[in-house]
């Protein structure tokens, strides 16, 4: 276990992160991972989050070493797609039994390993640790290595099980198995001066192909996209690449890194979503390009790309653009898009309604308050009921979010859009783009709506009448019962990641005649997670104190 | 009949196999205001989750106890103290369902032991029950946990009558298993009330997965069986329970109130329904109302008008125990074949499956085992063999996430039946291809092969 310490300790330092550049070596150990919240918790584990990002490598045996559990219940329920092979999309697991929790799993995997091999004859064996061989010790760093020798196929050990952390450390784990086994074992057989790599892109519904088209115009080749559509010996040979670009925020940050580290691979971030971002992307590549060695004229020839495109795709959102001015969009997901999103939206002429940032870095909050400007209104750890009770308030039109959230949406009767991961629709580059306002108008113009919303013939009023006639009187009986608003008050949760009251708080502080966030922290877990109750905390104090106090970590942050 | 194969393989390809936890989560699932919660990390609970919402296209309430590669080593009972505290104040449950997961189980997480501490250190979450049950990963399936689960319930939630006390007459309790859907528990549901009789549904998905648009919204599940009707499943008259996978539960009803049951190994046939209702006259006392009568009816002419196109057939199914002894059950009863029959864990029920072996084993196992034949029956994974082999896939069981309805189909009851037969009858009539003048030459030179569609006869 202490290599996959060593290595998540490791990630934890990216010098590419600028979060961590502005921590204290102390702060920066105890690792970038919020704390889970038992309970409240949502959300994948590192496994997870290392299958997400290497499973869209289409011609190697994806092998899951563990219980059922990891592989038997999630196996083919992504839309990464593939030009060639479908391997990936097949399921292999060493499914292990009690008998191999007691006598150890390592003859197990290897004997998978060798079933594999003969079986499917992939150019590669990627075996993934998971939890319970993780906790009895098996060593598959070692079976790997040693299999690789014996069977001529190269293994790929995985380390990531699931209770090392997050899916986004799960990511970040991915990358460093690449790293360490995969890229630069290879040798391209030609390079050209346009050479670049896409790390990030999982080519999810087939989005790297609304782009790639463009690329191919420009004389741009994808030496490397890790890991949408991508085959094994195109990760192995990325390391000859002349510049990458690193999409989907952070997901991959150590990959970029390192392989400019490493090869002398510079990398920019960009963002496929949304024509500005698209155009920015493609003139920031060529312009890395260039400086990279490429001959100048692909800038103008770039910008003769954008200019028709842009042309092209605001034509085509023209069309749809006011029926959706105005619109007001909720938007809740995950790091991989929150910020991409937002300003693909309000092309469409939409508003933002609100934004969840859970999974996201504080680089992506930041993203979202400049992008959406003074009125970002942020909604952070949202409870499903509060999502109802904002969207039943017609706060929002319309509600684009992953699908575990959709049914709140639908329940309320909601138009509803699915942005995340198990999606059927691509978003990406300029066709993307118009693709997305043509769903948004499609949900919110579908006649089901106003069908759905019309009471029963055996009810005098409509459910929504109810709903908000019981809202009213409950506000009405707080409003008239001084006491009861009160203890609603302090019943409100101040920390949801700790499911700390208000009241609670309010009596420490009170007691102890606290003036200062921080002391507060000193009597009560709060805030040690997410952070976004620090404003509420202030607000307590000021409200307690009766005076104007200095804002929690205000000197901490970079 | 069956002589039952266990994989020889180290490597499982394509799993039909789903976790234990899940299956014991499921359960939960069928109790009113109930928050199920895997004691694991929190990937176990959002994979489980994931698969759910896919299949039932609903929100699901399932909770983590989030443990970390430190609280794993360390033991989890801090995490579960805090996530059954967090879940009590948060969502406000009757009920916390605990399935524990493979990393628990490894470490040996005490979680009885728990659970009395918890209940010591807060008395203030009295009114809050809590049922454990152990479903490690790494033995059983998705079957097993539900099992488990549902014996747990009883054991917990179930009050004991009082001695001398009565019964109410008209009272049934049914013990449906995970391979009913929501759909086949409001058609049992029916047919019981046609018969006067009351029902109570243990577990009742019916109630919380069904599709039903709530009028609030809550956090844990809607709808379901509530705590109160379950403890007063000890003064029913009868216990009806459906698959073997039931026979623990109502076993351990049986022994803690002494209400007496039947279990049927399947509910989708002539047969088995003609017992059924056989069993409801006598409970009730009364005559079989007229739409039974109706229906049965109807399933005759349906079985009649059915059987040319399943006579002669070969199908490949896979399911887990009860579904696959109920589905080839039938599939024998309306006149095909079962050429391969694959499932996910041990049952006593396997021997009794219609086909000459089955082998507890995977998908790749299946698809090998399908080639040349007329029809695969299995969840939606077989999807992939499906489009390898040509072969049309019929999805049936959990998880069905690329069709709609899977809550909704109904293949319990004389009316499940008929339209089971509608339904499979439909997916070999559009295979019927028209006759080509050269058909029967190719036919005549691939004899031997394996049976190819038989009927290049005109359409009707």
């Amino acid at each position: 276990m202490s290599t996959v310490a060593n290595k998540i300790q490791d990630v934890f330092n990216e010098p590419g992160c600028d979060i961590n550049q502005g921590k204290s070596q102390k702060e920066r150990k105890k690792g970038c991972s919020k704390a889970l919240q038992p309970g409240g918790a949502a959300g994948g584990c590192a496994f997870d989050g290392a299958k997400i990002a290497l499973q869209p490598i289409t011609d190697v045996a994806h092998l899951v070493h563990g219980p059922i559990a990891c592989e038997g219940n999630s196996w083919d329920n992504r839309h990464s797609s593939s030009s060639g092979s479908k391997l990936y999309r097949m399921s292999f697991t060493t499914d292990m039994s009690e008998q191999d929790v007691i006598f150890g799993g390592e003859k197990r995997l290897w004997k998978s390993i060798k079933e594999i091999v003969e079986k499917y004859a992939p150019p590669a064996v990627f075996v993934y640790q998971t939890c319970v061989p993780a906790m009895i010790g098996d060593d598959i760093d070692a079976v790997c290595r040693k299999a690789s020798e014996k069977f001529g196929t190269p293994c790929i050990p995985v380390q990531a099980p699931g209770f090392v952390g997050s899916k986004s450390l799960g990511n970040k784990l991915g990358g460093e198995a690449l790293l360490d086994h995969v890229i630069g074992t290879q040798e391209p057989d030609y390079t050209t001066p346009y050479d670049i790599n896409i790390i990030g892109e999982y080519n999810l519904v087939g989005e790297l192909w609304q782009v790639k088209p463009l690329l191919d115009e420009l004389g741009i080749r994808i030496l490397a996209s890790i890991s949408g559509d991508a085959k094994y010996h195109e990760v192995a040979r990325s390391h000859r690449a002349k510049a990458a670009m690193m999409v989907c925020s952070r997901a991959m940050i150590n990959v970029a890194r390192k392989m400019e580290e490493r090869y002398g691979i510079p990398f920019f971030e960009g963002s496929f979503y949304g024509i500005g971002d698209m155009s920015d992307t493609l003139r920031q590549m060529a312009a890395l390009l260039v400086k990279q060695g490429a001959p100048d004229d692909i800038l103008a020839r770039t910008e003769a790309v954008i200019e028709r495109e842009e042309k092209k795709a605001w034509a085509s959102i023209a069309t749809f653009r006011e029926r959706l001015l105005g619109k007001r969009v909720l938007l809740i997901t995950g790091g991989v898009k929150s910020w991409s999103m937002v300003a693909a939206l309000q092309e469409g002429g939409m508003e933002i309604a609100g934004t969840s940032v859970k999974k996201s870095t504080k680089e992506d909050k930041e993203k979202i308050k400049e992008i959406m400007g003074q009125d970002a209104h942020m909604i952070e750890d949202m409870k499903p009921r509060e999502m109802y009770a904002m969207l039943k308030e017609a706060k929002a039109d319309i509600m684009l979010s992953g699908g575990r959230s959709q049914f709140v949406a639908l329940k309320a009767k909601m138009p509803w859009l699915d942005i995340n991961q198990e999606r059927h629709y691509a978003y990406a580059g300029y066709v993307g783009m118009v693709e997305l306002v043509r769903q948004i108008d499609k949900a919110l113009s579908n006649p089901v709506w106003q069908q759905v919303r019309s009471p029963a013939p055996w009810d005098e009023v409509s459910w929504e009448a109810r709903a908000d006639e019981a809202n009213a009187a409950e506000a009405a009986a707080l409003a008239a019962n001084a006491e009861a608003k009160a203890k609603a008050e302090r019943a409100k949760i101040l920390c949801n990641c700790n499911g700390v009251e208000t009241g609670f708080v309010e009596d420490i502080i009170r007691a102890n005649k606290l003036t200062r966030a921080e002391d507060v922290a000193a009597y009560v877990k709060i805030g040690t997670g997410c952070k976004s109750c620090a404003p509420h905390l202030d607000a307590l104090l000021e409200r307690v104190n009766g005076t104007e106090i200095v804002p929690a970590n205000s000197n901490k942050a970079a | 009949m069956a002589r039952v194969e266990l994989s020889k393989k180290a490597c499982s390809v394509n799993p039909l196999k789903m976790s234990q936890p899940i299956g014991g989560a499921l359960a939960f699932l069928g109790l009113n205001k109930c928050m199920p919660l895997l004691h694991g990390s929190q990937g176990c609970t959002s994979f489980g989750l994931v698969l759910f919402v896919r299949h039932f296209r609903e929100a699901i309430p399932m909770q983590t106890t989030a443990m970390s590669e430190v609280s794993t080593v360390l033991g989890g009972f801090e995490n579960v103290e805090q996530a059954i505290v967090t879940i009590a104040t948060r969502t406000k449950p009757e009920v916390i369902g605990i399935c524990s997961t493979g990393v628990t189980e490894v470490k040996g997480d005490d979680v009885d032991g728990f659970l009395k501490l918890v209940r010591q250190n807060h008395p203030e979450l009295d009114h809050v029950k809590l049922v454990y049950v152990s479903t490690p990963d790494f033995e059983g399936a998705l079957e097993d946990g539900w099992r488990k689960a549902v014996t747990r319930m009883v054991e917990e939630l179930v009050d004991a009558p009082p001695p001398g006390s009565a019964r109410e007459a008209n009272r049934v309790n049914i013990l449906p298993g995970s391979h009913l859907t929501p759909g086949d528990l409001d058609e049992l549901r029916d047919i019981c009330e046609a018969f006067g009789l009351e029902t109570t549904f243990l577990p009742d998905l019916s109630g919380s997965l069904d599709g039903h648009m709530p009028e609030e919204f809550s956090p844990t599940t809607i709808g379901g069986a509530s705590v109160s009707d379950i403890a007063g499943m000890g003064r029913a008259a009868f216990t009806i329970a459906i698959g073997e996978q039931m026979r623990d539960a109502a076993v351990a009803l049986e022994a803690k109130t002494g209400v007496p049951f039947r279990v049927f190994d399947r509910l989708t046939g002539l047969a088995p329904n003609d017992a059924l209702m056989a069993l409801l006259m006598k409970i009730s006392g009364r005559p079989a109302p007229n739409k039974i009568r109706r229906q049965r009816s109807q399933l005759l002419d349906a079985m009649l008008d059915g059987h040319f196109s399943f006579g002669g057939k070969t199908v490949a199914v896979g399911a887990e125990p009860d579904l696959l002894f109920s589905i080839t059950s039938f599939l024998t009863e309306m006149g095909a074949t079962i050429g391969a029959a694959v499932t996910s864990t041990q049952s006593p029920i396997l021997h009794k499956v219609p086909a000459e072996d089955v082998l507890v084993g995977d998908l790749e196992d299946f698809e090998h085992r399908a080639k040349g034949m007329d029809l695969l029956v299995t969840h939606s994974h077989g999807r992939q063999a499906s489009e390898r082999l040509h072969i049309p896939l019929f999805r049936y069981g959990l998880p069905t996430f690329d069709r709609l309805g899977a809550a909704h189909r109904v293949s319990v009851g004389y009316r499940g039946t008929r339209s089971l037969i509608f339904d499979i009858g439909n997916v070999f009539m559009s295979e019927i291809h028209e006759a080509t003048p050269d058909i029967w030459a190719d036919n005549l030179a691939s004899r031997g092969e394996g049976s190819h569609d038989d009927t290049p006869t005109a359409a009707h």
